[in-house]
């Protein structure tokens, strides 16, 4: 986890070190700002990942010597199917094209994102639909 | 469903048994990487052979001074649309969408990506995203027709008053919405879900690039929607974010649209940079040259390409050229580096001049000359000199072209895995010579054309320098690269179930190789132990093991 880590920080370093300059010696914000924020949205991640590197045990991914059997076990809960991402996608489509083409396709759209929301939570709940 | 790596390296996991649902069902409920990966290859093959069409149709526009296939309206409508097409619906999504979905999880020896429901989400977003962009020709005021990077204030509803130019805003809405879930989907398959042993520094290059396409996706995306609802705001709300007339500054979209729109250039690079990679490692039958020099080239890349948006707007007259001019020279240097290792790991290498591998090489050479070409235009004097001109033109379809090629190299290389059929390598061959050569008949001419001061976007232009010669030899290539594509679709026909491939058909290295083709559902009946970055070629080859970069490891 700590190369994930140091990946993130250097970045947010560099994009810091990169704003200091530009913001500096151009006076021009728009720039300046969207580098600041890049900075802190690697340093966000990676500091969290950095302070809890330094606190958790080595995984068996980080372990160069880890055998396979070492990573036995339950690695994580994956739905099998579920119908909410395409209703979820379809009603984003439909709010969308509200915005195009008239308010009244905000009906259908936010029918069916509610419903994908409320379907797929309750489903996550459960455990997926294996 | 619970999924738990097999204890052993040769017992099958009963739990890759799956039964769902079947049919048109299945694809609308999957949450299977891979189907998913499929659905977006396809998607993008599509969006591939329409914004392909609209390049013959501006191509055969300009084989005459003074052509009447369209008019100049629907000129702008095409131009405006193939790159939007190619470059929102084909290109990002087939990087970072279709290839990465399918492979980046086997390669690590993941059982699917870390959130399967959000991946899914991204699929459909893309293509109602693709649909919504695409159904502004059928509209009465025509699709978006201010350029693909719908520069203020020609997207402001004086200018484009009709209902595509929205149509164009909510499409990339969705288009970006899907990018972000996808960069956050790779970022949290890669931390964690990494077999044990599969340490950073023995990921696949392919993986590593998708890594940090994945952060500059999350780094840049956003900026580009948040422009898009300013955008929105200004043509429908009466804001003036952009418009001098209320106060606004038109200059300002330019500066969010590049802080997106240079880092979509490393994000649309570095996956087919990744391809490219392991491509030609297992066609020279050697390991990586280079391997932790390639991942801090692509981390450096990434980090430069977060300064360098302005070198775009040299000739509006208000940006920092010294700053802008050194940080985008400095991207050579890495990119260099790249093209140094690819070479190295073909020198004395026992070299197979698969399809992959042509593919491959060709990208190399094309994408050299983009990048040659692009150090020009990273230098002030010659880019006021060049801009707005076929130069840029050429410039730009040189290193996209080359994308294409790295991304041909992909479906060859990776197709089987995904399949389980290989695909007819003479017709592959084939394919690869025409878009190669078309390639080069292409944009050779552009460059001479904007050197001599031809303007882009222009739907006639003057009958004189010899302009109407370079503008037919360019069609002629554009027309080989249409052979091209047609020939791949021939051939996914012609070698349809035809010729099985087997589990590992190139004696490749890396870990998507040791797993079934294609992979079962959870990807693995077993997993070999991983000692180095190429598990698949130590465990069929333990005579010639390949060096582990473990001393790095933290």
């Amino acid at each position: 986890m700590r190369i994930e880590a140091k990946l993130l920080l250097f970045l947010g370093l560099f994009f810091g070190a990169m704003c200091a300059v530009y913001w500096t010696w151009s006076l021009e914000n728009a720039g300046g700002v969207m580098m600041f924020a890049g900075m802190l949205l690697c340093f966000l991640p990676g500091s969290y990942y950095y302070y809890w590197s330094r606190r958790m045990k080595t995984r068996p991914e980080d372990d160069p010597n880890a055998t396979t059997e070492v990573g036995a076990g339950v690695v994580g809960s994956f739905p099998g199917t579920s119908i909410f991402p395409f209703l979820l996608g379809m009603g984003s489509f439909f709010v969308v094209l509200a915005l195009v083409f008239g308010i009244w396709l905000l009906i259908p759209g936010l029918a069916l994102v509610l419903w994908a929301l409320l379907g797929g939570t309750s489903e996550g709940r459960r455990g997926g639909q294996v | 469903m619970s999924r738990t790596i097999p204890t052993t390296t040769t017992e099958h996991d009963g739990h890759a048994e799956h039964h769902g649902p079947s049919g048109l069902l299945k694809w609308l409920t999957t949450t299977d990487h891979k189907i998913i990966g499929l659905s977006y290859t396809i998607t993008a093959v599509v969006m591939l052979v329409i914004g392909g069409a609209l390049a013959e149709l501006i191509r055969a526009q300009l084989a005459t001074s003074n052509g009447h296939l369209v008019s100049f309206a629907q000129y702008n409508e095409l131009f405006t649309m193939h790159g939007s097409v190619m470059i929102y619906l084909f290109a990002g999504p087939f990087a970072f969408g279709a290839l990465a979905n399918i492979i980046v999880p086997i390669q690590i020896g993941a059982p699917d990506m870390a959130f399967p429901r959000l991946n899914a989400l991204s699929y459909w977003l893309y293509l109602t995203g693709s649909i919504t962009m695409l159904l502004g020709f059928f509209t009465t005021g025509g699709a978006a027709n201010f350029g693909w990077v719908g520069y203020a204030p020609l997207t402001s509803s004086l200018n484009a008053p009709g209902a595509g130019a929205d149509l164009w805003i909510g499409g990339l809405m969705l288009t970006g919405f899907s990018a972000i879930f996808t960069g956050v989907n790779l970022v949290a398959t890669i931390f964690y879900l990494r077999a044990p042993g599969m340490t950073m520094f023995r990921m696949p290059i392919f993986t590593w690039n998708l890594l940090v396409t994945a952060i500059l996706i999350l780094l840049a995306f956003p900026v580009l929607t948040a422009g898009l609802i300013m955008l929105y705001a200004d043509r429908h709300f009466g804001t003036h974010i952009f418009s001098v007339a209320g106060g606004g500054v038109p200059v300002l979209w330019q500066h969010i649209f590049w802080f997106w729109g240079h880092p979509e250039v490393y994000i649309l690079a570095l996956p087919f940079f990744g391809m490219a990679t392991e491509i030609i490692a297992v066609f020279s039958k050697k390991p990586v040259f280079g391997y932790k020099g390639m991942i801090f080239a692509t981390i450096s890349i990434a980090a430069l390409s977060l300064g360098v948006w302005a070198h775009h707007m040299f000739t509006t007259g208000v940006v920092l050229l010294p700053f802008f001019s050194i940080m985008s020279l400095l991207i050579a240097v890495p990119t260099g580096i790249k093209i140094f290792n690819w070479i190295g790991t073909m020198w004395r290498g026992e070299i197979w001049f698969s399809t992959a591998m042509l593919m491959s090489i060709g990208f190399l050479v094309t994408f050299l000359i983009g990048g040659l070409t692009g150090i020009y235009l990273a230098s002030p004097p010659l880019d006021f000199f060049t801009h707005d001109t076929y130069f840029v033109v050429a410039h730009f379809h040189s290193v996209v072209m080359a994308l294409l090629l790295a991304g041909m190299g992909g479906l060859y290389y990776w197709g089987p895995k995904i399949t389980g059929y290989l695909l007819n390598e003479r017709i592959g061959k084939s394919q690869f010579w025409f878009l190669f050569i078309g390639t080069q008949v292409f944009t050779f001419p552009q460059y001479i054309l904007g050197l001599q001061g031809m303007p882009r976007r222009m739907a006639v232009y003057p009958h004189h320098h010899g302009w109407v010669t370079l503008n037919e030899i360019s069609s002629l290539g554009a027309l080989l690269i249409g052979v091209s594509t047609l020939l791949f679709v021939v051939n996914v026909v012609v070698s349809w179930k035809k010729y099985p491939a087997g589990d590992n058909p190139w004696d490749a290295q890396t870990l998507e190789w040791f797993t079934t083709s294609p992979p079962p559902h959870h990807n693995f009946y077993r997993l070999p132990q991983i000692r180095s970055e190429r598990p698949t070629w130590d465990h069929n080859h333990p005579e010639h093991k390949a060096i582990a970069h473990e001393n790095h490891e933290g």
